[in-house]
């Protein structure tokens, strides 16, 4: 009390008191925090402004941003499981595909393998007839040239008998026909 | 000496560190008093928190956008870490008390943090206001525990699994300990933050000093960015301490 009279002193004699800060070191020892005069207004607006925070949580945010984050995690797990359905049906398709594929390689290796058959099958009656043909004029050639022999030995025989008979008439001799033949075959065979 | 101090201007080194704490109406003169329903700066203040939080949760989640805008994901991120909190340390039971503690838990957060601002006033430094808030959870914890478990919410001070000589004496120290709970839960709130702002006040009139002014000004900037970090950590175990008191309240056995 005795610092209050000499601060009230002070303050009269600078003329310029500062009341907000007398009255709060009056009743409150020098911190404010201590100054029970404003408990009431603090703990009244205090009691109003958690009053007020609540019913705005309750009523308003809280319920709200539960439903908004309950509708992310459906909307999330609904997403994952299309997105999981998805995948699969990409799987499916890409079976069909390989399968589709693994077909038609099939069938085209089946053409391909019919195809060589038949060209096989093919080539093989086209040598047979070949092959018969060129038999058929090797023989035919052959007997050609049989033939064309023999009708050879015959001349020169004839061309020998012929010979034979002139050259002995010529030396005076007479040899009759039989023994000339005879004789020029079996100068022909050996 | 505070008045001399106030003789304005005096030079060299003023220090009011504890000026920012008054209480004082907003209209009229400042030396009228203050009675309950005075609109004060602490109603402004106050009523600023209330503007913030209700900017916050409920204009930034009106949209309900399934992808969310920056602002509804702050509030989704507070929501969800509040919930959390709950459910991990008090227990599923105790979700119904979600909007309770949340109230509680953005109320100090935000009070914090705009008591942060400069100029402004932090209604959290005050003890009327952290002892109210610690009377409450005192309060409603021990409402809930008598509700709950009737006279087994007594076990809470008979520790059981003690030696039967012991327990007597832990009764003792569980009793007063419980009764300490609102006591060290509202002047730790309190304390931190007003301290923090008067030492920052302090610097601030060291900076008035050409000499020192930049170790001064450096060291303000510390200590706000120190301070950011208490205004969280003080709404955060203010929250969690609620959470731990209202689990004995309804598990009481140890």
């Amino acid at each position: 009390m005795a610092t209050e009279e000499t601060e009230v002193a002070a303050d009269a004699a600078h003329g310029a008191a500062d009341a907000a800060h007398g009255a709060a070191e009056a009743s409150g020892a020098g911190m404010p925090q201590l100054d029970f005069s404003t408990f009431g207004n603090q703990i009244f607006w205090l009691v109003v402004t958690l009053v007020v925070i609540h019913v705005v949580f309750t009523k308003i945010a809280l319920p709200r941003i539960a439903g908004v984050l309950a509708e992310r995690q459906g909307t999330i797990t609904s997403d994952l499981a299309a997105a999981e359905e998805l995948k699969q049906k990409a799987v499916d398709a890409e079976d069909a595909y390989k399968k589709a594929l693994a077909d038609a390689r099939t069938e085209a290796q089946k053409i391909v393998a019919d195809a060589k058959a038949e060209i096989q099958a093919d080539l093989d009656a086209a040598q047979a007839k070949a092959d018969a043909e060129i038999a058929a004029k090797t023989a035919e050639s052959e007997k050609a040239i049989t033939e064309i022999r023999e009708g050879a030995a015959d001349s020169a025989k004839e061309v020998a008998k012929d010979t034979v008979t002139a050259i002995l008439s010529a030396m005076g001799f007479s040899a009759d026909a039989k023994t000339v033949t005879s004789a020029v075959n079996d100068r022909a065979k050996g | 000496m505070a008045t001399e101090a106030h003789g304005e201007e005096t030079g060299g080194l003023v220090f009011h560190p504890l000026d920012q704490f008054i209480v004082k109406p907003l209209f009229g003169e400042i030396g009228d008093p203050v009675s309950w329903y005075t609109i004060t700066n602490v109603t402004l203040w106050m009523a600023l928190a209330v503007l913030a939080i209700v900017a916050l949760f409920v204009f930034g989640s009106r949209g309900r956008a399934i992808v969310p805008t920056r602002t509804q994901s702050i509030g989704e991120i507070l929501y969800g870490f509040t919930y959390k909190m709950v459910e991990d340390v008090a227990g599923k039971d105790a979700i119904k008390f979600f909007p309770y503690i949340m109230t509680l838990f953005m109320f100090i957060l935000f009070a914090n943090y705009l008591g942060l601002l400069p100029m402004s006033f932090a209604t959290t430094s005050h003890i009327a206001v952290t002892a109210v808030l610690a009377l409450a959870v005192f309060l409603t914890v021990t409402i809930v525990g008598f509700v709950k478990n009737g006279t087994k919410f007594l076990g809470l001070f008979w520790v059981s699994s003690a030696p039967l000589a012991l327990r007597p004496i832990l009764a003792i120290i569980e009793l007063i300990s419980y009764f300490v709970r609102p006591v060290s839960h509202s002047i730790r709130l309190g304390g931190n933050i007003m301290a923090g702002h008067a030492v920052m006040k302090v610097f601030a009139g060291f900076a008035a000093v050409a000499a020192i002014s930049p170790f001064a000004v450096l060291s303000i900037t510390a200590i706000y960015g120190l301070e950011m970090l208490v205004a969280g950590v003080q709404a955060y175990v203010f929250a969690i301490l609620t959470c731990v008191y209202l689990k004995d309240a309804l598990h009481p056995s140890h």
